[in-house]
This record gives C-alpha cells, sequence and structure tokens, in this order.
C-alpha cells in the first residue's frame, strides 16, 4: 500500500513536471511571425504583464463575456487556490506563516470549489449551447476534480483522517524515505484520483493554465509599427527571395 | 447557390436574443471551389488529388510547429462556453458549428487524432476524428462562415482567435487543392494586374481623370488624383474599390481633397493600386508577403516620405501590425511619421492643428453612427494611444457632421460585430450567410434609428461599405445609408483658403 503509492507519487511527479515541461518548451519554442495581439493591446511589456495578471487572476475577458460563467469559474478557482495553499502543509516539516493564516478558510474555500464544480457541471447538462460542444472528457474532468473536493472535504470535516501520518508520508517521499501511509478508504480515493490529475494534466485541457501565457493575442505589446517582428522563418524567407 | 432565404427578423438589441441551435443550418452554405485556373498561378495544386489526408496531415503540423497561435490554440480550449454567443454568424443563422467553439472544434478533433495521444489512444473520449472527405467538405463550408474578425478573442478567457484556426484551415485546404475561387482569382488579380478589381493602368488614369473633372464642377477647385508621380511626399495605397464603387469613391475625392486643403503632396501608384491584401484571409504568409512587397517596390521607385493607407478594415490590419514584418524595414521614408499612417490619422491630426477646416453644414440633416470595422477594432490601431482606432475615426466624423450617435455598447468598439461580408466571403453565393451575419449589426442600428433618428452609418472599410450596400435593403434601409468616412469630410471641408 505504502509502496504502492510511494511508486505512483512519483511517478505521477514525474509524468506532470516532465510533460508540462516539454508542453511549455514547446509553446515556447515555437514562433509567432506576426503581431497578432488582440487589440486595443498595452504598449509596453509591463503593460502586458498587467494584462496577463489580470487575465490570470480575475479573469478579465470572461467577465467581459458571462457574468454567471464568471462567478462559477471563480468560485472553483479562487477556493482551489486556497486549497492548494493549505496542503502545503503536508509537504513543509516547518509550517510557513501565509500556510498558517489561510488555515481557517479551508473549509469556507472547499466549499466554494464544491459550489463552483457544481454550477460548472449543471450548466453542461442545462444550456444547450454549452450542452453541444460538451464532451465526455469534459464531464469526466469535472468528476475527477468533484471527486478529489469530495473526499478531502469530508475528510476535513467528518471521517478524520491521521494528517500527521499523512504529512509524514509525504516530506518522507520527498527525503527518499518510505513512511506509512494510512489505509483509509476515502484517502486512498483522494490519493487516487489526485494521481490521476496530475497524470492527466500534460495531456488535456488544464493546459489552459500554462497556455495562457504564451497566448499571442493576450502576450504581444501593440507595437509593430515602432519594432519590426521578424521570426526566424520569416527571416529565412526574405533571404531565399531577395 | 442563389436558393431564397428569409431575411432574420431583427430583435430588441437590449434583450441581447440568443437563438436555439438549428444544426446543420447553414451546411449547404458554401463558396466556389477554385478552379485550377486560380490554383495554380498561386503556386497551389489544381485539385484535390489521392493523398491528399496525408498531405494535409503533413502541412497542419508543418503550421502548428510555425504558429505558436495555432499549436496553443489547439491545446488550451476548455470547452467552457463563453464564445458561442458572440459570432455574429452564429446570432445570424443559429446554426452551432457557427460558434467559435464548434467551429475551431471541426479543426481540433483533427488535430487531437493525429498528434495527440488522448486522441490517438481515444478519439471518442475527447472528441477525435479522422481526416475524411466528409470531414473536409465540413471544413471548407464552416471556414469560409468566419469572417476572421475575432469578436471571439476579446470575450474568450485564454484569447483564443477563431482567425488563425481559419486561416490555418484555409491554408491547409489551398495547399491540397480545395481553395477558394474567390479569393484565390483575387490574389491572382493582384499580381498580374496590380489591384483586385482588375483594374489595368490606362482604366485607372482615366477614371481619375474623370474624378478630378467632377470635382472641378463640383467646387471649382482643380483638386488632383496624381497617380505615379516621382518625388511626391506621401503614397497613398487605397483598396481599388474606391476608385470606382460607391460610396467608396466619395471617401476617395475625400482624401484628394484634405490633400489638397493642407497642401501635401502625394500620389497613387500603379503598381501598389490595392490596399487590400487576401493573402491574409487564406492564411498564406508567403502570398501576404509578396502582395506586401509591391508596396515597398513602389514607395521605393516613386521616392516618396510617407505611405498613407485609405480606408480599409483588413487592409489596415494587414498594413499597421503586419507590413514592417512582411515588407520593411522602412528605414528610407521619412522617420518621424509611422509607417504606414492611416488616412484617418493624418486627416484628424490636421483637424487637430487646424491644418484643415471643416463646416459642418456641409453635411447638414445628416445624423451619423458609426460602424467600426473589425479589423481596425481588433487588429490594429490608429494614433499613439490603445484604442486611437476608436477615438480618432469618431473625432473626424464628430468635426464634420452635426450630430453623431453611437450605437449600443455591446456592439462597437472592441465588440463591433463584423459587417457580415470579411474574411473573404464578399462574394454573391454567399449572400445568404451575409445577410444573416449582418442581423446583429442591423440590430443595433435599427435602435439608433428608431430612437434617435439616425440617417446614416459611416463605415472605414471597402468590404463593410460593399457589404452594406447590399444589405441594407434586406432590412427596410436605403443602400446609401451607408457612407465613407472621408465623404463625410468631403462634404464639410474647405477648399481654396486653408494654407
Amino acid at each position: 500500500m505504502t509502496i504502492f503509492f510511494a511508486i505512483l507519487f512519483t511517478v505521477a511527479t514525474l509524468v506532470l513536471v516532465v510533460g508540462l515541461g516539454l508542453k511549455i518548451a514547446r509553446y515556447a519554442r515555437t514562433p509567432a511571425p506576426l503581431k497578432i495581439p488582440t487589440t486595443p493591446a498595452p504598449l509596453t511589456a509591463p503593460g502586458v504583464a498587467f494584462r496577463l495578471a489580470r487575465e490570470a487572476v480575475v479573469f478579465e475577458s470572461l467577465f467581459k463575456a458571462n457574468k454567471p460563467l464568471w462567478i462559477f469559474a471563480a468560485l472553483f478557482h479562487f477556493g482551489l487556490a486556497v486549497v492548494l495553499l493549505r496542503h502545503v502543509r503536508y509537504f513543509e516539516t516547518q509550517v510557513g506563516p501565509v500556510i498558517a493564516l489561510i488555515q481557517p478558510f479551508a473549509v469556507p474555500a472547499g466549499l466554494a470549489m464544491l459550489a463552483g464544480l457544481l454550477a460548472l457541471l449543471a450548466r453542461r447538462f442545462v444550456i444547450e449551447r454549452v450542452r453541444y460542444i460538451t464532451g465526455p472528457s469534459d464531464i469526466l474532468m469535472l468528476v475527477l476534480l468533484l471527486g478529489i473536493t469530495v473526499t478531502g472535504m469530508m475528510m476535513t470535516n467528518h471521517v478524520h483522517t491521521d494528517v500527521v501520518a499523512v504529512k509524514a508520508f509525504f516530506t518522507g517521499l520527498l527525503a527518499f524515505e518510505l513512511r506509512p501511509l494510512p489505509a483509509d478508504p476515502l484517502l486512498i480515493v483522494h490519493l487516487l484520483l489526485v494521481a490521476a490529475l496530475m497524470i492527466v494534466f500534460p495531456f488535456s485541457k488544464l493546459l489552459h493554465a500554462p497556455g495562457l501565457f504564451f497566448s499571442p493575442t493576450r502576450n504581444q505589446t501593440d507595437t509593430p509599427r515602432e519594432r519590426r517582428h521578424l521570426c526566424d522563418w520569416a527571416a529565412k524567407l526574405e533571404e531565399k527571395v531577395n | 447557390m442563389a436558393a431564397p432565404f428569409d431575411t432574420p427578423e431583427l430583435g430588441d438589441v437590449e434583450e441581447r436574443r440568443i437563438p436555439a441551435l438549428k444544426p446543420g443550418a447553414m451546411a449547404e452554405s458554401k463558396p466556389y471551389v477554385a478552379a485550377a485556373v486560380h490554383q495554380e498561378p498561386l503556386g497551389f495544386p489544381g485539385v484535390l488529388e489521392d493523398g491528399w489526408e496525408k498531405k494535409a496531415i503533413g502541412h497542419m503540423g508543418e503550421l502548428l510547429s510555425k504558429y505558436r497561435s495555432l499549436q496553443v490554440f489547439m491545446d488550451i480550449c476548455v470547452k467552457c462556453g463563453a464564445c458561442t454567443d458572440k459570432c455574429h454568424y452564429f446570432l445570424g443563422t443559429a446554426d452551432p458549428k457557427n460558434m467559435p467553439v464548434g467551429r475551431a472544434d471541426l479543426f481540433r478533433s483533427v488535430y487531437r487524432r493525429y498528434f495527440t495521444p488522448a486522441g490517438k489512444i481515444a478519439p471518442g473520449l475527447v472528441g477525435a476524428r479522422d481526416l475524411t472527405r466528409d470531414v473536409l467538405d465540413e471544413w471548407y463550408n464552416y471556414f469560409h462562415q468566419c469572417s476572421q474578425c475575432r469578436r471571439c478573442s476579446v470575450y474568450c478567457p485564454y484569447g483564443i482567435d477563431t482567425a488563425e484556426i481559419s486561416m490555418a484551415a484555409r491554408d491547409i485546404m489551398d495547399s491540397i487543392g480545395q481553395g477558394q475561387k474567390y479569393c484565390n482569382e483575387i490574389i491572382g488579380k493582384v499580381h498580374k494586374i496590380g489591384n483586385n478589381l482588375g483594374l489595368p493602368a490606362p482604366a485607372l488614369l482615366d477614371t481619375l481623370e474623370g474624378l478630378e473633372e467632377d470635382i472641378e464642377a463640383d467646387t471649382g477647385v482643380p483638386v488632383k488624383l496624381p497617380i505615379d508621380v516621382q518625388g511626391a511626399e506621401v503614397l497613398l495605397v487605397t483598396p481599388s474599390a474606391d476608385f470606382f464603387a460607391e460610396p467608396h469613391v466619395l471617401g476617395l475625392i475625400g482624401y484628394a481633397k484634405v490633400f489638397h486643403a493642407a497642401g501635401v503632396s502625394w500620389t497613387l501608384s500603379t503598381k501598389a493600386s490595392e490596399a487590400g491584401n487576401f493573402g491574409m484571409f487564406i492564411g498564406n504568409y508567403e502570398q501576404m508577403r509578396k502582395i506586401s512587397m509591391r508596396v515597398r517596390e513602389a514607395a521605393l521607385e516613386l521616392g516618396v516620405k510617407r505611405i498613407i493607407f485609405g480606408e480599409c478594415g483588413h487592409a489596415w490590419r494587414v498594413a499597421y501590425s503586419f507590413l514592417n514584418t512582411l515588407a520593411g524595414p522602412w528605414d528610407f521614408l521619412d522617420p518621424r511619421y509611422p509607417v504606414p499612417q492611416h488616412i484617418l490619422e493624418f486627416t484628424n491630426d490636421l483637424i487637430e492643428r487646424k491644418g484643415v477646416k471643416l463646416d459642418k453644414s456641409g453635411n447638414d440633416g445628416m445624423v451619423l453612427t458609426v460602424h467600426d470595422s473589425c479589423n481596425v477594432a481588433r487588429g490594429a490601431r490608429m494614433g499613439d494611444r490603445p484604442g486611437g482606432q476608436f477615438t480618432i475615426p469618431r473625432a473626424v466624423i464628430k468635426a464634420s457632421v452635426p450630430k453623431f450617435v453611437d450605437m449600443h455598447p455591446d456592439t462597437i468598439c472592441e465588440k463591433t460585430f463584423c459587417c457580415g461580408g470579411g474574411g473573404g466571403l464578399l462574394t454573391d453565393e454567399l449572400l445568404e450567410l451575409r445577410v444573416k451575419g449582418s442581423a446583429p449589426r442591423m440590430e443595433a442600428l435599427k435602435a439608433v434609428v428608431e430612437q434617435e433618428g439616425v440617417t446614416h452609418m459611416a463605415a472605414m472599410c471597402a468590404i463593410c461599405k460593399a457589404q452594406f450596400t447590399k444589405v441594407l435593403p434586406y432590412f427596410g434601409h436605403d443602400r446609401e445609408m451607408v457612407v465613407s468616412v472621408h465623404q463625410l469630410v468631403s462634404n464639410a471641408i474647405i477648399l481654396g483658403d486653408n494654407d
């Protein structure tokens, strides 16, 4: 059991890190031959950083597009952010001040995640246009996240697991030491689902997280007249023809 | 192709009505396929040949490695649906494959099948499919129902721009011999004759002479429309529709009057007698570059110091955003001016500096609104501040007319709707699509006509002007309701005593 999860999380971490690394490397390596920011766009690099920050933190474009969806997305993502931060305590021997500070928000954050996910799932069935574009993988992704959220919340609120042992297991893994993992069914399901999420991350639409920062319509400055933008393959074309 | 169709009923712009889905509603809509005679001059195969599937996938792989936009946009869509009610073609036709995500998925499903592990292992789970003849036909029909207006990219939380995907799909189809007649025939004319309309130089000279006579008869002032003048200060590159179509030509007269009143020497060019660049519509970098190089060659040959573009939407996107990349560097031009400039930047600057004087009574009785052209609004800029593409045209219009009113805020500026005829779709066999796609704009126009007494809508794009001239009567308006921005300037400008 302990050995199985030790191997599983090592593999899942490798898949996540290497898979994501390769994808990000591909995005970074692929040239953007033309200036295509969606205008009006910032004229400076700090301006672009601010635009990306607004997209990543407050979902600016989504706010323009669809207010209910924006609320559901915000509930889920902000909830997730708090919950993820709170889980840092399972990996550090000495719990830092920030992590300690957010401890009381764990339960509301979990509820926000749950509410957000349920709403996101419901609209995939209720709204005709969204139902049309929904595939099995879109439903499965939400179910996976719901599974993780529900099992996690049940352990926090109802069927407590031995969190000290869980912490020992993960800090042990980080130090390449095997320490026993409690054999609670909820914990096992929770961890299996988390490992699954880590493994599918680089192969799924979860790539929207790193992808946003490589989106040329959002990450380019609006300076085509001021500075000549020329990618390598386009430059080679000039040598060939001229 | 010219089957009868119903003109959409217009709702209340405030209600933002979203139609219930009608799957397959526009499945039969498609433009004529290019013949070999239109394909081959551009270096594309004449017809679809055996083995096209493999070739198409090969070309897709190449585009994925050359365009970050395509690679990223293929991966990051979460199917949230934020774009589903934003496309004018969806709002006008209710066909779910005209929802931006629905359209992109036609491409994405093939990408997943051939380029992702999930699509190779479990195609059904992630909606992956083989590239078959049926899929190709669907691509052809629906990627010619996108005007590349980028409205979806404003609302997408990740900035996914369906225009990029449509361009890639069209480029792949060209590369296997399934091109579109309208665009490819026009590009052939640009290479052969110099402009989209195929106006040869003698006809052009004749037209300009006639216009000079008209202006002098009308105003008593000898305003010139010079062409191929060595050593002129400004090279004006304008869409060829400006030479004869209405209301385009009234705009051209406006540019001429502004240059005259400002005392700036200028010239047109027979070589670069076209601002439009349909290379963008077909998503082909090399074609786009080849067409752009004419402007560089003309500027060098004529020894001008500045380049100014006339009113045209996609032409301005290519000029503003791509020209420096495609045909730069422009170090031989006067560094005090941006290259290129828009005629509206030029005119607005003159108005602000009192270099030209306008008398609004020249447009007495007119109440104006403005249609922000999609490619100007979301693919380019004017002036030195973000959003200048919205404030500058409005400033010029307001200086020229007694009353100006904006349409509903969800339909202007960055949220503007396409006219319904952009992106290489301004062809008669697509008339049903064009009329239905213009419905969202017509809905917003109707509101200001009824509530504010708007009499005319100004446009700053050759395609918008031609499209509205054609579709306005379907919605009970006069075709002359659409006017060029510089037509208004032309009516208001005081000639003669400016110095």
